[in-house]
């Protein structure tokens, strides 16, 4: 029972980090039209800053604006490079030129920091573990993560649903033309759209950064997940992001912690067992979309209309 | 292009020569490694030619398909595999080292696989169907990484190429040989679907759905048809490479394979016949030349796709017809 | 005589906006029914969920004696509806022959032939000239070269390729010259009598020229329905839509 409780609360903080990064995903998609392959790319950016600062000055503190910065940096900088010119083009050329934004960004990275992995501790303010019921301890850093992570869920609904700039937000992603033809600068919308997802994509990226090894590849990997999640709560949804990164974050968590005792109760070689749930649990998500696209092909969450 | 225009035929009259006598030319000036070069080239334009049926001709940007490419290649080194071991597969067959069988098993079993995954991508579009792709593909190669059986990670080593008549196919001049066989027949093969009645719905389909939908074509089963079609030529292609190189790994289906078969494909120009090989032939000529200059070469690739993405639409069969048209 | 169209009480609503308001109205078997009514009335609304393009949210449409719920657009068309659209939905890298052909060759059947060159298949090609009509000289032109007229004609030989029962007509003479235009009305003309046809339009010449009955639209509702005398007389209609003394 505190084993699944644990692995509940690992699925919801892998859930949090995937909706940061779902949650640009779609937005830029739903408003701009943009299909956007390199955003897993600034979640790397985020993280390498976030460790490389963590490194050099020792305090976290210092690590996430690094990261923040970073991100929105070369968030802008692509922009306004190449993200503008693909507006109007299809998704085709938007995805080739994306996939060639990935290649430099990942060899540019690779140049400067090479190839041998990053290895950030977690903060010394967050480390160790409380006890969330009597018994069970866990990771206070994961738990700030989780909790920073519902915040900023929130504040991005509250800054969708309250604010004048939620409503353009809104109001583009199901009706791009009418907004434009409404006169509002719909450059600098899209340019704070963008600027936003970068942002929370460098967010995830510094704050995955103590749990994983920074490394090259890693905003691919990540990046695909995030179309799990796209597709399964739904394109040009917040809603559906959330709900998808939760599900999509618990299921592969949980298949993860589960699938090798499973198996090796149906597989005698212990080996063969667990090579064979890696592969089986690592699939585990990809055989969920599969079922939505059975039963909802637009998405579980998907906007209407 | 027009296919049947009398520049097409000129062009394919002139590429075939080229690609015959090649071998003969690298022998003459001591340079043998220009045969296994060109070897690769042709094996990669038949995995861009069968993404160019979809993605060229259907307008389905189908962004997995190394993953057709990869269970191709599996199949030939799962077979080899249990030949030289001697072990059941299934507990039914034991495996083979005959280029005759494994060929038509691994077109078999990509079809069968792009059947699955085109059966349930298709039921989206637009960028939906990017991301499924994208992700299915990603799919077999954790599978793969994941069966150790099978060499996981590191892949699987196919000792000695498949057997075929009497040939040497040690020999790299005489495989040269059999993958442009196989290449001609491939691309004839497209040049006759795509001016077929199916060839004629697909670019319809590309053009306007809701058209053909109003003409009473039901567009899923065409373009299921086309993206199995696609996905056993790529199946094919990856049978050759495995062949190619004696060995397979989760790598041939990695997402930057795709990324690459489909650079290759806007390269060489989307929806024109012989668009791949010049696709495949640019793509890796670049990546030769670069990567003699230096290991960190993608660092240019990068740049310079943005840069033909942004500024020359059409690829080279687009900047061919471009000069045509100055001159 | 039973209608070969019938629609019952159908509703559609998107968002606050109702489009489509309890609309009950047929089309007799080679009867020509105009629709008419002022921009925002429903009028292409109507015609995509008779095509299946739009699903109603309540209300029944019936064709041919069958009713038409959960149909595709494309098993619509095999059941003998065909339409043109209003704002022409050609492929521009084919044809006019292209278009054409590839109806025929829809309408014939499946086109899971994957040899033999299309375009040299007289068994296409050869009635799809013919649907060409006064449009043959152009056949080998694309459609994304083809003047505004060619287009509205293509699309009207492309539906008819289908051998279609019931021809839905989405404005056929929008953005037509004075020339166009009576080429057009002559057009349908010669098909009035063989083909049931419900034709949306704006001009109201072509309208009174060519309708055995005029439905008016305003706002998703009926608000009359009678011959073109009887529409033009109607005080209703001529504060809703034709604009009082305008008539």
């Amino acid at each position: 029972m505190t084993l699944v409780l644990e692995q509940l609360l690992n699925g919801l903080q892998l859930g949090v980090t995937l909706f940061l990064l779902a949650a640009g995903l779609t937005l830029i998609f739903g408003i701009m039209g943009i299909i956007n392959l390199a955003h897993g790319a600034l979640y790397m950016v985020g993280a390498y800053a976030g460790a490389l600062t963590a490194k050099a000055t020792g305090s976290f503190l210092l690590a996430v604006p690094a990261g923040l910065a970073a991100a929105g940096l070369t968030g802008i900088i692509i922009e306004y490079i190449v993200i503008r010119r693909l507006y109007d083009r299809d998704h085709l050329d938007q995805v080739l030129a994306t996939y060639g934004l990935i290649l430099f960004l990942n060899e540019l990275v690779t140049i400067l920091f090479g190839r041998q992995p990053l290895f950030v501790g977690v903060p010394p303010a967050l480390s160790g573990a409380v006890e969330i019921i009597p018994g069970v301890p866990y990771s206070v850093y994961r738990l700030t993560i989780i909790a920073v992570g519902l915040m900023l869920a929130l504040g991005l609904f509250l800054l969708i649903t309250r604010t004048r700039l939620g409503m353009l937000i809104r109001a583009g992603a199901t009706h791009r033309e009418m907004v434009r033809a409404l006169g509002v600068d719909i450059r600098l919308l899209y340019t704070l759209v963008f600027g936003l997802g970068a942002l929370l994509a460098g967010f995830a990226g510094v704050m995955a950064g103590p749990l994983l090894s920074v490394q090259v590849g890693m905003g691919e990997q990540i990046l695909i997940m995030t179309f799990v999640v796209v597709v399964v709560g739904g394109v040009g949804s917040i809603r559906g992001a959330f709900f998808g990164a939760l599900i999509v974050g618990i299921v592969d968590t949980l298949l993860r912690a589960f699938m090798p005792m499973l198996m090796r109760g149906l597989v005698t070689n212990t080996s063969e067992a667990d090579a064979l749930s890696a592969g089986l649990s690592s699939m585990g998500v990809y055989v969920l979309m599969a079922l939505v696209l059975l039963v909802r092909p637009q998405g579980l969450f998907a906007a209407r209309g | 292009m027009e296919p049947g225009s009398r520049s097409t035929i000129l062009a394919i009259a002139l590429a075939l020569g080229v690609l015959f006598a090649l071998p003969f030319a690298a022998g003459s000036l001591g340079n043998p490694a220009m045969t296994t070069l060109a070897t690769r080239i042709l094996i990669y334009a038949i995995a861009a030619a069968s993404l160019n049926l979809v993605l060229g001709y259907g307008g389905l940007v189908s962004f997995g398909h190394a993953a057709f490419f990869g269970i191709g290649g599996y199949t030939v080194g799962i077979l080899f595999h249990h030949h030289r071991f001697n072990e059941a597969l299934f507990g039914l067959m034991l495996g083979t080292d005959q280029f005759l069988i494994t060929l038509p098993a691994a077109i078999l079993v990509s079809g069968l696989f792009a059947a699955a995954i085109g059966a349930l991508a298709l039921r989206t579009a637009g960028v939906q169907f990017i991301m499924i792709t994208l992700a299915f593909a990603q799919m077999l190669f954790f599978l793969f990484v994941a069966l150790k059986r099978y060499g996981g990670d590191d892949g699987l080593i196919i000792r000695r190429r498949n057997g075929l008549f009497d040939l040497n196919m040690r020999d790299d001049t005489t495989f040269y040989f059999v993958t442009l066989v196989f290449v001609v027949l491939f691309f004839a093969l497209v040049w006759r679907i795509v001016n077929s009645r199916f060839g004629l719905v697909l670019g319809g389909i590309r053009q306007g759905e809701r058209r053909m939908a109003a003409i009473g074509v039901s567009t899923y089963r065409y373009k299921l048809a086309a993206f199995v079609i696609s996905g056993m030529g790529a199946g094919l292609a990856g049978a050759l490479w495995a062949n190619y190189a004696r060995f397979v790994s989760p790598d041939m289906m990695h997402w930057t394979k795709s990324g690459e078969l489909m650079v290759m494909v806007i390269l060489g120009g989307a929806g024109t016949l012989l668009g791949p090989l010049f696709g495949s032939a640019a793509l890796i000529l670049l990546e030769t030349v670069l990567a003699a200059y230096t290991e960190r070469w993608q660092v240019f690739l990068g740049p310079i796709l943005i840069v033909i993405i942004l500024f020359f639409r059409g690829g080279l069969a687009g900047l061919v017809d471009l000069v045509k048209k100055r001159l | 005589m039973s209608a070969i169209l019938d629609i019952r009480a159908v509703v559609k609503r998107f968002g606050g906006l109702i489009a489509t308001d309890h609309l009950s109205l047929d089309v007799k078997p080679g009867e020509l029914h105009a629709l008419i009514g002022p921009n925002g009335a429903g009028k292409t609304t109507i015609i995509n969920q008779l095509m299946g393009e739009i699903i109603p949210d309540s209300g029944e449409i019936i064709f041919g004696g069958e009713p038409m719920a959960g149909l595709k657009p494309a098993a619509r068309v095999r059941k003998g509806l065909g339409r043109t659209f209003q704002i022409t939905q050609l492929l521009p890298d084919y044809t006019a022959l292209d278009h054409v052909a590839l109806a025929v060759q829809a309408h014939a059947g499946h086109s899971f032939h994957f040899f033999g060159a299309a375009r040299a298949d007289r068994r296409l090609t050869g009635p799809a000239m013919a649907l060409l009509d006064g449009l043959a000289p152009r056949a080998g032109v694309k459609a994304a070269s083809l003047s505004h007229g060619e287009r509205k004609q293509l699309e009207l030989a492309i539906a008819l390729a289908g051998e279609p029962r019931l021809l839905l007509l989405d404005e056929p003479m929008a953005g037509l010259g004075q020339v166009e235009t009576a080429q057009m009305v002559d057009l349908l003309k010669g098909l009035k009598g063989q083909i049931a046809m419900l034709l949306v339009e704006h001009d109201m010449d072509a309208v009174f020229a060519l309708a055995d009955r005029i439905s008016v639209l305003v706002y998703g509702r009926c608000i009359a329905s009678g011959s073109a005398a009887a529409i033009q007389a109607n005080p209703d209609v001529k504060t809703a839509y034709l604009g009082e003394g305008d008539a």
